[in-house]
């Protein structure tokens, strides 16, 4: 367990300190726009189709809940679309690999920067556990929130957004009005 | 027409598998090069203080557009065959606000999530853990709400089929909005660093 911390704090500069932001040793966000820009772009040209993420969580969760209850998830079509005719294993996905590289091109930019540090990201004004508390909340809103779109900031903001998708752009509008309306509730963990 | 490459058979499966891994390492890397991996930096975009969400998510789309439009106009691709996610616009407006509030509240989105753990960030294992949660409950939840996700079916359909207008004007469109975007989200900004100074 020390050897990973020591790992992850091997810090070029000291840009990574917990109760602190630095946007200024991030890359401008207009030109990384365009390099994330020009990835989603690769991807439609290459594969014909663009960016996801959650998709691969759903792959995971399938797996788990037919592994324990195979009935159950035989007669629920939601896990029966991931898990598919039970010929190709269902982490052999494009999405699965996808999330897999996300990994790992984050840590690769994160090392570069002095940046990987274990750490928990929160404002000074609320204790570890209630940050943590929160960002298990949140992420299980975000988990239903985004089956229930069928699809995340990557694949309904960007991959449908850049496609002039009709349910892409409602759904990220949608996201924006959500997450403002509640930012003033939530203001003590991050401010 | 010869792109999307994959549509065409120039390539197998398995290759595919290997050129989602290699997108995925670019993805992730500029997610981190943003600042994507730290929650605290992304949260900042719901109190004005830091835009820069908005901003690389809307010179990502504007990227992109631009190119498939092009090279859609010079007959390299095939803008038929890209998939993009069908439009199911009851639960796209209801999931989309869910996500939203789960963004504020949990400080990730799903991509962003990923690059915060492999960057050592504890609270985005945590995020990740009420994803499974989520996504369980949602799959258990399924038969229940399997009628609602499922209204207001109109399949994959971009903004011009629907208005019935021209592509190229619905493109203008949205750069004069990320234009008028990405200005608004600059004088915020300053703004509220301006209030901060004041106050500090």
């Amino acid at each position: 367990m020390t050897n990973i911390k020591k790992w992850f704090s091997h810090h070029l500069e000291d840009n990574a300190r917990e109760g602190e932001l630095f946007p200024k040793y991030y890359w401008n966000p207009y030109l990384v726009g365009i390099g994330l820009g020009i990835v989603l772009l690769s991807s439609f040209v290459i594969m014909g189709r663009g960016l996801g993420a959650s998709g691969a969580l759903s792959s995971m969760v399938a797996v788990v809940v037919n592994a324990f209850a195979p009935d159950h998830a035989a007669h629920n079509n939601f896990y029966q679309g991931y898990l598919g005719d039970g010929t190709v294993s269902p982490f052999k996905d494009w999405l699965v690999f996808l999330v897999i590289g996300v990994f790992i091109g984050g840590f690769i930019s994160g090392a570069i920067a002095g940046r990987n540090k274990m750490m928990i990201e929160k404002g000074p004004r609320i204790s570890n556990k209630k940050r943590l508390l929160f960002a298990f909340i949140g992420g299980s809103l975000m988990g239903f929130g985004a089956k229930m779109a069928r699809g995340c900031t990557s694949g309904q903001g960007l991959t449908g957004g850049s496609m002039l998708s009709v349910g892409g752009w409602a759904f990220m509008l949608m996201v924006f009005a959500g997450a403002y309306a509640t930012a003033y509730f939530v203001r003590r963990q991050w401010t | 027409m010869t792109a999307p490459f994959f549509k065409f058979g120039y390539f197998n499966d398995e290759v595919s598998l290997i050129i989602a891994f290699i997108i995925g390492i670019g993805f992730g890397f500029f997610l981190e090069r943003g600042g994507f991996g730290s929650g605290r930096l992304l949260a900042a975009q719901f109190y004005f203080t830091d835009m820069r969400v908005f901003k690389v998510m809307f010179t990502a789309i504007v990227t992109a557009m631009i190119g498939m439009f092009y090279f859609s106009w010079i007959g390299f691709v095939d803008l038929s065959l890209v998939y993009y996610g069908t439009t199911y616009l009851a639960a796209d407006i209801l999931g989309g606000l869910i996500l939203g509030i789960g963004f504020v509240i949990g400080g990730y989105c799903p991509g962003t999530s990923a690059v915060s753990i492999s960057t050592g960030r504890i609270d985005g294992i945590f995020y990740a853990l009420g994803g499974f949660f989520g996504i369980f409950v949602f799959g258990e939840a399924y038969p229940m709400l399997e009628n609602f996700v499922n209204s207001y079916s109109m399949g994959m359909i971009n903004i011009p089929q629907l208005l019935d207008i021209n592509y190229g004007f619905v493109l203008f469109i949205v750069i004069l909005l990320a234009i008028a975007g990405f200005t608004a989200a600059e004088w915020g900004e300053r703004f509220m660093a301006k209030k901060k100074a004041s106050e500090g």
